[in-house]
């Protein structure tokens, strides 16, 4: 594990309309399905990629996306 | 573990082989009853009581076959006084084991309520359970006689996934009962924020008995992983029955594999496993995994050579996705289309492209709910394709082979 923090991108399913915001600001990490909702990688966001995480985060409009430090428990 | 416990365990052990264990008893449900059969709790310490159950080996009879003390461990090492939330809502209308096990024996899950609070240290302890009008009194008759008005009884809602650990949680908070995005998973914050143990009544039994009478009575039953008994609703000749079994019995003891094309085990968000490979498994995570199913909540359904399981399956996939709480995208999307086209199939009115579409969305909605419903639909709907797949070919050519068109499975709530 490098020096980067590691931040693992959560999408709340109940909070998300589909709105699709995200994956145009994040085509790397995030995929719409046929139906509109995103997909994303499991695991630890790429260190290049966060900065644009963080800004996915803050523009969902339902505010259904978040960053978890560590990798989720499951 | 103290000397004193053990002591305790060494006067008192019942037959460690004797079945039924939590079923036990002789038609007496009442506190009398109970303590002549089981005597009072040993007074032991909390962390006594944890260390017994790990060392026990239970895991969870809900459905998921988590390991109970580590859960346990969890709940009481996380911020702030912990909830304890008995799981009776039994969602699963396949499932009759809890109402029957809390109808003939609700002191024994009492006491389990009352052994999980102690180890993980709760204030607040809570059992939740389908409102029916038996289970509402035997309960409110039990809490009565113990003199206990420490466990609240919530009613659950009627629902499939009303069961589900967040929903649970939501119920009990005041929500409407729906399932919540996970982390935090509730044993990290849980019913009003503090850490909580949502724990399937029958694990609850269990550990009563692993504090009435030690782990290593628990444990001269069952398989050394997989250890003690476990409660089964058997089907078949178009009935059920609850019974319980040592971990690890052949299956063919337990239900009537004669006349059988496949077997349903776990439930509705179980496996289809075909006759042959039923008949040579055994009752236990090991071995059923072995054929890609796991023993679930034990609900275990022969399907007789002369019924049709894509029949069956599309009817139980209409019930799962009228189920859904239509909260989460690929859920609300997924589940309704998958059952539209099942039940197409099962008409013979789907196409080679309608097959592909409902292979295409079982990847699509699983691991993307809040809860793992959309997974559990996805394990029965694959299961069949797979053991059912002549059957399937039969049906896109507009046939289907069954003689007997009773229902096998129930598509009502
Ligand atoms: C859709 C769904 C429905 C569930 N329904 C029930 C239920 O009715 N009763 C139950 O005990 N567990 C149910 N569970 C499992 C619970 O989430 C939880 O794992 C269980 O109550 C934990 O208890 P255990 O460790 O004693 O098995 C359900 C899970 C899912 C995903
Ligand atoms: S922007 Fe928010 S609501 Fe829209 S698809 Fe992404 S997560 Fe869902
Ligand atoms: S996955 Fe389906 S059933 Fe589970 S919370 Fe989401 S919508 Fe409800």
């Amino acid at each position: 594990m490098g020096p980067e923090p590691t931040v693992e991108l959560l999408i709340d399913r109940t909070r998300c309309v589909g709105h699709g915001s995200c994956a145009e600001l994040l085509p790397e990490l995030l995929t719409l399905d046929e139906w509109g909702y995103p997909s994303n990688p499991a695991g630890p966001v790429p260190a290049p990629l966060q900065r644009f995480a963080r800004r996915a985060v803050g523009t969902c409009p339902v505010l259904a996306l978040r960053l978890a430090e560590q990798p989720a428990r499951r | 573990m103290t000397s004193t416990t053990s002591r305790h365990w060494a006067q008192t052990v019942p037959g460690s082989t004797a079945l039924p264990r939590v079923l036990a008893g002789d038609g007496r449900r009442d506190l009398p009853g109970h303590l002549a059969r089981h005597g009072q709790l040993p007074d032991v310490s909390g962390s006594a009581l944890l260390d017994a159950v790990e060392a026990a080996g239970l895991s969870g009879r809900g459905g998921a076959g988590f390991p109970t003390a580590r859960k346990w461990r969890a709940v009481a090492s996380g911020a702030g006084p912990a909830v304890v939330v008995g799981n009776a809502a039994e969602g699963e209308p396949a499932s009759s084991k809890d109402h029957v096990l809390l109808t003939t024996n609700p002191h024994l899950v009492l006491d389990g309520v009352q052994v999980a609070a102690r180890a993980v240290g709760a204030t607040r302890v809570v059992l939740y359970a389908e409102p029916d009008a038996e289970t509402w009194a035997v309960l409110g008759e039990a809490l009565r006689e113990r003199e206990d008005d420490r466990v609240e009884l919530i009613a659950a809602r009627h629902a499939f996934i009303a069961g589900e650990e967040s929903a649970v949680v939501d119920a009990v908070s005041g929500g409407p009962g729906l399932p919540r995005a996970k982390p935090p998973r509730v044993f990290e914050r849980g019913v009003d924020g503090r850490p909580t143990l949502v724990q399937n009544v029958e694990t609850l039994a269990h550990a009563a008995l692993v504090a009435h009478y030690g782990p290593g009575w628990f444990r001269a039953l069952g398989t050394d992983d997989e250890p003690g008994t476990m409660l089964l609703t058997l089907h078949g000749g178009r009935g059920r029955t609850v019974a319980e079994a040592e971990i690890g019995t052949p299956l063919v003891d337990l239900v009537d594999l004669a006349g059988a094309q496949a077997v349903l085990i776990g439930g509705y968000h179980g496996t289809w496993v075909p006759a042959d490979a039923a008949r040579s498994a055994r009752l236990s995570r090991a071995s059923l995994g072995a054929v890609g199913a796991t023993p679930g909540a034990g609900v275990v359904v022969p399907l007789p050579r002369g019924s049709c399981g894509v029949v069956e399956t599309a009817r139980v996939l209409v019930y799962l996705a009228a189920q859904s709480a239509g909260q989460c995208g690929p859920c609300l999307n997924g589940l309704p289309r998958i059952a539209l086209v099942a039940e197409a199939l099962a008409e013979g009115r789907a196409t080679p492209r309608d097959l592909a579409d409902l292979r295409r969305w079982a990847g699509l909605v699983q691991r993307r709910g809040a809860c793992a419903h959309p997974d559990g639909t996805v394990r029965l709907l694959t299961s069949a394709l797979e053991v059912f797949e002549p059957e399937v070919q039969r049906h896109l050519a507009g046939r289907c082979s069954a003689r007997d068109h009773r229902p096998i499975l129930d598509g009502r709530s």
